[in-house]
């Protein structure tokens, strides 16, 4: 996978470790991606409701974004909430592709323009 | 995916691919949201942000009376670009005083589609300024209202007064061809300008 490896180095100790570091709010971006663990760990507090809505609709990988308009709150609310989830282990999260400008990814570049050109 | 097992994730599901986005912007009415809805594999979704939690910058609010707008809206598509990429279109929020937003919006952008409207080009000129000020490489497309362009390409870059080296394209905001074909002059621009680089 061509973006496996620097995508990899990105990815904060937490979200292998079941939560153990506070996360924070600046984890969450729009297009982070989060998934509900699975299995559930035991020995977290029971969800509330609205953590177990959002833990629902990301069975499968979801973005924050996407989790916001789903759930019609705003994305700040879902990104606190989205921090309880992270620290009960309940969600691993994927951030974005990394973007800078000074060393684009060319691989990346191309992968899009093949993908639109299928559009 | 080698190694995959060994980490906490979905057993069941697949596992999460890398995200990238670019931005729609321009003026209020200009065809934001119908592109974003043309290339988009998902009608639309929208979010809308309380304005008391959107890290307020007093700064950029143009009038006190203005402070009383309660939500900024901002509406997203997405693309399936392969199975282990996706891609998000945002729509910016148009009127000057969520600027605020933009500069959260633009962080970690691949790049903008600036779009104009030749009968008002003047709504799109702040976003233009936008992104040439924090050097986010951009295209111009043109959106023709009637299906029709009045105006050739190059009059439009002269009108803008563009710099060099920035494409501006014609289009149809409500045709996905047309819209994909404008993502694409963005990607070869970014290509273009990433090759010299190495
Ligand atoms: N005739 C025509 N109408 C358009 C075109 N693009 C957008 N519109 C309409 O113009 C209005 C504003 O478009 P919208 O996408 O909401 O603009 P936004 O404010 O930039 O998101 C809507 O009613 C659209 O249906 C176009 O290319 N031709
Ligand atoms: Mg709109």
């Amino acid at each position: 996978m061509g973006g496996g490896d620097s995508a990899g180095r990105l990815v904060r100790p937490f979200t292998l470790t079941g939560g153990r570091t506070r996360p924070s709010r600046a984890d969450f971006t729009l297009i982070t991606t989060v998934t509900a663990a699975d299995p559930q760990p035991q020995a977290a507090p029971r969800p509330q409701p609205e953590h177990t809505r959002i833990l629902r609709l990301c069975a499968e990988p979801v973005a924050v974004a996407e989790l916001a308009a789903r759930l019609d709150l705003p994305v700040s609310v879902i990104v606190i909430l989205l921090c309880d989830l992270l620290e009960a282990g309940r969600i691993t999260v994927h951030p974005p592709h990394p973007v800078t400008r000074t060393t684009p990814d060319l691989d990346l570049l191309q992968k899009v323009r093949d993908g639109l050109g299928r559009l | 995916m080698a190694g995959s097992d060994t980490i906490a994730r979905a057993s069941t599901g697949r596992s999460a691919p890398d995200t990238v986005k670019i931005l729609i912007a321009g003026g209020f009415g200009v065809g934001k949201t119908t592109m974003v809805g043309s290339v988009s594999e998902i009608v639309p979704l929208r979010t809308e942000e309380p304005l008391t939690m959107a890290g307020l910058d007093v700064d950029d609010l143009d009038g006190i009376e203005e402070k009383r707008a309660t939500t900024v809206a901002m509406d997203f598509g997405r693309i399936t670009v392969s199975d282990d990429l996706v891609l998000y279109l945002f729509g910016t929020p148009g009127q000057q005083r969520f600027w605020f937003m933009w500069n959260d919006l633009a962080l970690g952008a691949l790049g903008a589609v600036v779009l104009v409207d030749v009968r008002r080009p003047e709504s799109s000129f702040a976003a233009i300024d936008f992104f040439e000020r924090r050097g986010i490489p951009f295209v111009i497309a043109v959106n023709g209202f009637h299906g029709e362009h009045p105006y050739p390409a190059e009059d439009v870059r002269e009108a803008l007064t563009l710099p060099e080296g920035v494409p501006v394209l014609l289009c149809d905001a409500r045709e996905r061809e047309s819209c994909r074909d404008v993502l694409v002059a963005l990607i070869d621009r970014l290509i273009a300008e990433a090759v010299p680089a190495r």
